[in-house]
């Protein structure tokens, strides 16, 4: 078992997330982190997953993806084919914070982000891998995190081929009385 | 401008541009305004009124098995659309275009928990192709459009419309345009020449190849084709459940059917074959048996127009995504021409042993008692082979899939993945509605028939001449088999007290006759076959009846049982 990423690029209707998730559900997969946005592409929307699982199953969930017709690909990535980030948002006591003196050291060294000071908290921004958003909120549990969160992943390939986007671009040049916009 | 019209009118409308003019449906609350536009269509839409929503998706299957066109369903929200479940998940199993239209209460309701509201798009989407809601009147024309190029192209299977009732009765204009294109989904897959080239390769070079037919040979009308391939290569093939009749029972290389209750050529020599050619078909469990042995010495060609099952179950060699008549096209020609007189010999040999063990006793019984073999042998000889065979779920199928005979491809429908039982009945009504110059006999036991048999009522109102073998052995006969062989002969819940179904036919008007010994059973035979209108053969099959060989659970697929205490061994070939 390991962790993948999915990439989902689709038209932009509705239920198209929950005809990709029961893929999962299905197979008794847990989705570990998910997001969701539109893309550069107008109308194709993108979602990013990413669950633990084998090779050969997770192959079998991507065609099973694919297979849907709202979807246009879907591909799956080892973390080594890909960029990615999350983004954490961490809420603490601001006298906490304040009386061991070590912020500055802390925002530092996790290179995190002071998004606002209030007398009551204090909100810090952490973008980066799961490690490294886990490590901050090791250093931070002492404070009494009033509130933690993690995105889902973002992702983009390392490939210098892009697929979508050429699919999209050679489906628009075949097809162009038609617009999907 | 043109003038408006309701969207219940478009969506008669948009049928008939689809070439609609059959529907299996029932009326409830929230598809009224439909049914009230179809009351002005009638002359070119029929409605068949079933009697129960379940009903009318088999039946809708029936006949899109039969016909190779959509076949279309319309019910209400709610139950209605609860009720046509069943027939959505066999049909996306076995690959059965379907348009399902459901009726939805209206959108300003929706999720308000109105009177018969169910998410219907929610529910359906695993057991369904494609599945959206409309809304707006003006939506439905592109919508039904979609829906019929989705069903019927590349892989067919069942579409759902969740129509809310504001869509129905709000006003559009009317506009049709047949949809040929959906950015997202290329159903047929541009052929690779170089694939075929090396499938060629691979065949040419093989010492024992063999052809598993399935149910994409006949989706792609490739029966010509594959017979070609076949004989280029003198390549003996096998066929799976879905796939029966796509090539004539009669063809000298036709060597049988695969798998659990399979021939026993074909299944043997699944793990002799040194290539594999298997062409629309998925490997099922009931196909394969125990997958890591399961044809271990073979190099596997798989054609599938559907790449999500490549490496699905079996790992192939060679993948080549196509539409099957197509790549059997393209194949035939490259093939060299080959005289495989040793390795199909070996599958003569294999039938020897079959015949001499299994087929004679169940055709030709020395017991009283009737077997359900001999009647299906009698009775398709009685149709010359030429009828389409309809069965239910369980050993009337599985007896059927081994005895009935056919000249014409698509003349076996069976529920084959979902395997529900109930099928059968409203199945052959469809199919008979579909090819009504061909006869349509149903093989059914006494459980399935009455899952369905209700059914008897759309018999009667709309004169459906189906033949009805009801191989009545007053058990579940299946779970009674493996109860005897597999859980000590426990017969748990699997004895049955049946009603006088003679009676009961006759109470819907519908013809029938008790066959209660051998005597009978030719005559009675004779007299459905002549008969004009719909005719019932309650027939009394011995309780203990087994299908055999079969192949039991976790073993090797040639690894098959030739009797409660036997299996086939090499030293009786």
């Amino acid at each position: 078992m390991k962790l993948f990423t999915i990439s989902v690029f689709s038209e932009n209707n509705v239920g198209v997330l929950n005809q990709v998730t029961i893929i999962f559900t299905r197979r008794c997969i847990n989705i570990e982190s998910i997001s969701a946005s539109k893309t550069s592409i107008p109308g194709v929307h993108k979602f990013t997953l990413t669950a633990y699982s084998t090779r050969e199953q997770m192959e079998k969930v991507v065609k099973q993806i694919e297979k849907r017709i709202d979807v246009i690909r879907a591909f799956l990535y080892d973390d080594d084919e890909i960029f990615y980030q999350e983004v954490a948002l961490y809420k603490v006591p601001t006298r906490n914070l304040l009386h061991e003196q070590r912020l500055e050291e802390i925002i530092r060294r996790h290179n995190a982000r002071i998004l606002d000071i209030t007398p009551e908290y204090t909100i810090l921004e952490k973008t980066g891998h799961e490690d490294e958003t886990v490590a901050l909120f090791e250093q931070l549990k002492r404070y009494d995190i009033l509130q933690f969160v993690r995105s889902g992943r973002v992702v983009v390939t390392k490939s210098p081929i892009e697929h979508v986007t050429n699919y999209i671009e050679q489906q628009a040049r075949l097809h162009p009385e038609e617009s999907n916009d | 401008m043109s003038e408006k019209i309701t969207g219940a009118q478009a969506l008669i409308k948009s049928l008939l541009c689809e070439g609609v003019d059959l529907v299996f449906g029932y009326p409830g609350g929230a598809i009224m305004p439909v049914y009230d536009a179809l009351y002005d269509y009638t002359d070119r839409l029929k409605h068949i009124l079933v009697r129960h929503e379940q009903g009318a998706t088999h039946a809708a299957q029936g006949y899109a098995r039969a016909t190779g066109r959509v076949g279309v369903v319309i019910v209400t929200s709610g139950p209605g659309a609860t009720n046509v479940i069943t027939g959505l998940s066999d049909a996306l199993m076995d690959s059965t275009p379907m348009v399902v239209i459901t009726g939805q209460v209206s959108s300003s309701m929706l999720g308000s928990d109105a009177f018969q509201e169910t998410d219907v798009v929610g529910i359906v989407h695993p057991v369904t192709k494609w599945a959206v809601q409309i809304r707006r009147a003006e939506d439905i024309p592109a919508a039904v459009a979609r829906a019929f190029y989705i069903a019927g192209n590349g892989r067919p299977g069942p579409v759902v419309l969740d129509l809310a009732k504001d869509a129905q009765v709000g006003l559009t204009e009317w506009n049709y345009r047949k949809c040929n294109y959906i950015r997202s989904y290329l159903p047929v897959p541009e052929i690779n020449a170089g694939e075929i080239a090396d499938a060629a390769r691979m065949l040419d070079m093989a010492e024992r190849p063999m052809i598993l037919a399935g149910h994409g040979v006949l989706i792609s009308g490739a029966e010509k084709e594959l017979a070609e391939v076949a004989e280029k290569g003198d390549i003996p093939v096998a066929a799976t459940l879905l796939g029966l009749s796509s090539m004539p029972s009669d063809h000298p290389l036709y060597k049988g059917m695969l798998g659990l209750h399979g021939n026993l050529g074909p299944n043997y020599n699944t793990n002799r074959a040194d290539v594999i050619l298997a062409v629309g078909m998925r490997f099922d469990d009931r196909v394969t048996a125990d997958l890591s042995s399961y044809a271990r010495s073979a190099k596997i060609i798989h054609i599938d127009i559907d790449p999500s099952e490549f490496n699905k179950n079996v790992r192939a060699d060679l993948a080549i995504n196509a539409d099957a008549r197509e790549a059997l096209a393209m194949l035939a020609p490259r093939l060299s021409k080959k005289k495989r007189t040793a390795w199909l010999d070996s599958f003569d040999r294999c039938h020897a042993v079959e015949q001499n063990r299994v087929i004679e006793p169940e055709i030709h019984p020395s017991g009283e008692q009737m077997k359900m073999g001999e009647v299906i042998d009698k009775v398709t000889e009685a149709f010359g082979n030429m009828a389409i065979g309809v069965t239910d779920v369980g050993q009337n199928q599985m007896f059927a899939a081994r005895y009935f005979r056919y000249r014409l491809p698509n003349s076996f429908l069976t529920s084959g993945g979902l395997g529900t039982m109930g099928f059968g009945l409203p199945a052959a009504i469809g199919a008979k509605m579909g090819c009504p110059d061909r006869e349509v006999v149903l093989f059914v036991g006494d459980g399935g028939l009455q899952m369905t048999i209700q059914e008897f009522g759309t018999i009667m109102e709309y004169g459906t001449a189906v033949k009805i073998v009801l191989l009545n052995n007053r058990f579940l006969g299946n779970v009674r088999q493996w109860q005897q062989l597999f859980f000590n002969s426990r017969f748990s819940q699997t004895p049955m007290l049946n009603p006088d179904f003679v009676a009961i036919a006759a109470a819907y008007g519908i013809k029938g006759e008790n066959v209660d010994s051998r005597e009978q059973l030719a005559g009675a035979i004779a007299r459905m076959r002549d008969s004009r209108e719909a005719y019932l053969l309650n027939v009394s099959i011995e309780s203990e009846d087994m299908i055999f060989p079969m192949i039991p659970l976790g073993a090797p697929v040639d690894r098959m049982m030739l009797n409660p205490d036997e299996y086939f061994s090499i030293e009786e070939l």
